[in-house]
């Protein structure tokens, strides 16, 4: 029953990634590359430490994101306004990590509030609008989206601009070092050898595998995580077992906000050490992606941003070397959700005409005895 | 092959008395994953008769019927419609034979008029137009000689269910039907629209057409049919001529030996009033009242039951009662505490139980194991929660006592709720309100759709609890199980209470009279006309 249960739900997303695979290097083939050269140029490139490390980056950003979304997911919310949250949470907390000066631990935590505030409160507008005036999740956390973007653009331009900065790349003032991150080079290099330096693993790769262990908890050991999900499996049923469906909605919509808040922040505090151009925009969108394919369960999530992440990392190699557009592996990942998405459904399909069978059997051993036998 | 049919060793085509069967199935086999739908099924309709085919639910009829008319195909057997042998492979080929359904959940866009439902689909053109006025004198025409008064140009949502019936009807006779399938075809219906039905279906009888009419009210079948083929477990058990048998025997036929009806005992109630309702109203979006001043008393250890044509206020007198809708005025006491403000968790807490009338939406969470089933509704509760943590082992040890005490069958606890059958879903939502032993029952059609065996069960369970001192109020559209389980009976029209009735001394003809304002001048109805 369980081992059965285990083989379905690694077969779906293998055989989602194998097509995958297959299907891009069709398409390789197509614009007349050699798709085999392809993909070893980039597992010999992705495989080198400091790319690994690069992947680890990304994937603790996608890691947060998609949790975000998966927060949404799990009662049938479409939080598509992750995007705007992290942006304006990540500027507004850059911002207030610059103007001040705090002990160490406090000034990290102090941005860490900030940003959560920040992206729970965006994501919350969306959440009154749903419960109030029933506007629809999608249209206005994509509308939204338009308006973090604005408003980031605007704040930074008129107020938070750090004037010192003689370079053309606008950004917050820069946070002073009681503001940063630890990285995690000490261990990986205890693991294998030195990295190239201005290589650095984040260490907030910490704190997102805090956040997915929370996340689990949360939905699957919490009274409150059971309303939230047993909303997402059939409101109305959750109705009238005593779930507020109004107050669920604008809880989930805070908590997948407050989770949104941090996606900035590894880059933020570990690395750039403020806001400004250079920022890395677009997680938002890339962990509905990363959320779909890890089935918006904690472990799943972090399968899916190391292997987006990782694609993201190695890809780069494809323009150096060779004439395989990097554009291939978008192609790839574009692929893989699709047909995930498809994998999932034939597998629980599968799964529940199983379950349906073992039923049948407890209810009526003896027909389902006679079914079998030869007539 | 284990069971040779020996009274069968003709071949396809003999030389009989009577001209051959218009339908005829022979040998049809149906699996589904673990179990046999239709296994060896033979079906002879003759020509212009009324054929009922009857058997309880599960009985395997109508995958039988989704055969014939090609929205399944069998996994082996044969067809033959007036004698060539035929196979369909989708409902369209099973229309070009002349083989209608009518369904038992009416197919029909409730924004479209009368006319454009029934031309939907086939409709007449005229040079790349719809040929209203053609369709229209067609559907005229088909009224007037079927005696099926309808008015082309309503809107199906005004229409009432026997209404939207004959619409169905029609729309199967106007794509040419000679041979008609219905579906339960009464379930739906109050006697006196029954009997409305069935005066269309002998006219259409009259007029050659063939009728395989599926049932389990055996009266009904009596009634009606001119021959009855019984089902059970997927097989053909016999084919008999109404005039031979009784009731009885046909439901010995039907369900093997056990006959189990609701049958009352010595009133459990004492004096204390555990749910009062006063003056309870609730409006629709549109400010009409569809709950109109509501008072009643449901005592400890009583079971009230609630009857009525659905849509006559009962959803939304429960769902005021839980709190699931806005009232907008009256009183609601739970043993004397005003209850009319609270939020649906509240009155679950305080012990209100609840068996929702649509189980799938209201009742559970069909992708999630039994055990997360069993805490729906009471998962602020011990044993399945302890603080803000839910506890899984205390939740897992007392959904494994609801499966062994309710008999719900399931390979066990992780199982998904879909895949369990309507009657064990059934018990597991009866037993999980049961076992949190609630101060009042609110159950709505507890026994719809589910086999015998399990609404026997389910009949048990509500006598027992009523025996321990639980109050009920029991709305359901079995008028038996109204009448055999409950110590008092109201029923309800357009919002109201009409009719208070001691069932000792009530008939389903006498309700079903109350029930469609047919009688209700005489019992103090208090009037809508001055």
């Amino acid at each position: 029953m369980t081992l059965r249960r285990i083989t379905l739900a690694l077969a779906a997303p293998v055989c989602a990634f194998v097509f995958s695979v297959v299907l891009s290097s069709f398409v390789l083939v197509a614009v007349g590359t050699n798709p085999i050269e392809a993909w070893l140029e980039m597992l010999s490139y992705g495989s080198r430490l400091e790319t690994l490390v690069q992947t680890g980056n990304r994937a603790t950003q996608l890691y947060l994101a998609g949790i975000a979304v998966a927060i949404g997911f799990r009662m049938n919310l479409f939080n598509i306004g992750v995007e705007g949250q992290y942006v304006l949470a990540a500027m507004l907390a850059a911002a207030a990590g610059g103007a001040v000066d705090l002990p160490p631990i406090l000034h990290v935590a102090l941005i860490m509030v900030v940003a959560m505030a920040v992206g729970s409160s965006f994501a919350g507008v969306a959440g009154y609008l749903k419960v109030s005036r029933g506007v629809h999740e999608v249209i206005s956390t994509i509308m939204l989206n338009a308006v973090a973007l604005g408003l980031t653009g605007f704040l930074l331009r008129s107020w938070l601009l750090d004037n010192s900065d003689t370079t053309l790349n606008m950004g917050t003032p820069e946070i002073p070092p009681s503001g940063r991150f630890p990285n995690l080079n000490g261990v990986v290099e205890g693991l294998s050898r030195e990295i190239t330096r201005g290589r650095e693993l984040w260490g907030f790769l910490l704190v997102a595998i805090l956040v997915g262990v929370l996340f689990h908890l949360f939905l699957s050991r919490t009274r409150a995580g059971y309303d939230l999900r047993i909303t997402g499996l059939n409101p109305f049923a959750a109705e009238a077992s005593g779930v507020h469906p109004s107050s669920t909605v604008v809880r989930a919509m805070l908590l997948s906000g407050a989770v949104a808040g941090l996606i900035g922040l590894p880059e933020i505090l570990g690395d750039a050490h403020k806001y400004d151009l250079n920022f890395t925009q677009g997680l938002g969108f890339a962990g509905i992606a990363v959320a779909l394919i890890g089935r918006n369960h904690a472990v799943g999530v972090g399968i899916a941003a190391i292997l987006f992440g990782w694609l993201d990392s190695a890809a780069p190699i494809l323009d150096v070397v060779g004439d395989t557009p990097r554009e291939i592996v978008s192609i790839l990942q574009g692929v893989v959700v699709l047909s995930a998405v498809v994998a999932f459904e034939v597998v629980s399909r599968i799964r529940r005409a199983a379950e349906a069978r073992d039923a049948a059997e407890a209810t009526h051993p003896t027909i389902a005895a006679t079914d079998g036998s030869p007539s | 092959m284990s069971q040779p049919s020996t009274d069968r060793v003709d071949g396809p085509v003999t030389i009989e008395s009577s001209p051959p069967p218009v339908v005829e199935l022979i040998g049809i086999t149906k699996r589904f994953p673990g179990v046999v739908a239709n296994d060896q099924v033979d079906l002879r309709v003759a020509e212009g008769e009324i054929h009922a085919v009857v058997g309880e639910n599960g009985a395997g009829k109508s995958t039988l019927m989704k055969i014939l008319y090609g929205m399944q195909s069998a996994d082996e057997g044969r067809m033959q419609v007036s004698g060539s042998e035929v196979r369909f492979s989708s409902p369209a080929e099973a229309i070009d034979a002349g083989i209608g359904m009518v369904h038992q959940h009416f197919m029909l866009a409730d924004n479209l008029t009368v006319l454009e439902n029934v031309v939907l689909g086939a409709e007449p053109t005229r040079r790349g137009t719809i040929d209203r006025r053609s369709a229209r004198r067609d559907l005229e025409e088909l009224g007037r000689s079927y005696g099926l008064d309808l008015h082309p140009d309503d809107l199906v949502e005004t229409l009432e269910v026997g209404e939207r019936q004959r619409v169905e009807i029609i729309k199967v006779l106007y794509r040419g039907a000679r041979v008609l399938i219905l579906d339960e075809p009464t379930a739906v219906l109050v006697p006196q629209e029954v009997e409305e039905l069935f005066r269309n279906l002998r006219e259409l009888k009259a007029r050659g057409h063939t009728i395989i009419f599926i049932d389990h009210k055996l009266e009904e079948v009596l009634a009606i049919a001119d021959t009855i083929t019984v089902l059970r477990h997927g097989r053909t058990v016999a084919t008999v001529d109404p005039d031979e048998v009784t009731a009885h025997q046909l439901a010995e036929l039907m369900v093997g030996s056990e006959l189990p009806t609701p049958s009352t005992e010595p009133r459990g109630a004492d004096d204390h009033v555990t749910l009062t309702a006063r003056d309870l109203s609730v409006l629709d979006w549109s400010g009409r009242p569809t709950l109109d001043r509501v008072s009643l008393d449901v005592h400890r250890g009583e079971i009230v039951g609630v009857a009525g044509v659905e849509g006559n206020g009962q959803s939304e007198l429960i769902e005021a009662i839980l709190g699931l809708r806005l009232t907008s005025g009256g009183e609601l006491l739970l043993d004397g505490e005003d209850i009319g403000s609270w939020p649906v968790r509240r009155r679950r807490e305080a012990g209100i139980g609840y068996v929702p009338e649509d189980r799938h939406r209201r009742g559970l969470l069909l992708d999630a194991p039994l055990w997360e089933n069993a805490m729906l509704g009471h998962q602020t509760m011990a044993p399945f929660v302890r603080g803000p943590w839910l506890d899984r082992s205390g939740a897992r040890s007392a959904t494994t006592r609801i499966i062994e005490d309710y008999d719900v069958r399931t390979p066990g606890i992780a199982t998904s709720a879909r895949a369990l059958s309507g009657g064990n879903q059934q018990k597991l939502v009866i037993g999980r309100e049961m076992a949190s032993s609630p101060r009042l029952l609110v159950a709505a059609h507890p026994t719809r759709g589910i086999d015998v065996g399990a609404k026997a069960s389910v009949w048990a369970d509500l006598r027992a609890a009523r025996r321990d001192g639980l109050a009920v109020l029991l709305v359901s559209a079995d008028l038996e199980e109204l009448i055999g389980l409950a110590d008092r009976l109201m029923v309800m029209l357009r919002g109201r209470i009409v009719a208070e009735l001691d069932p000792a001394t009530t008939t389903p003809r006498l309700l079903g009279g109350h029930m469609t304002g047919a009688t209700g001048d005489a019992t103090g109805d208090e009037g809508q006309t001055p």
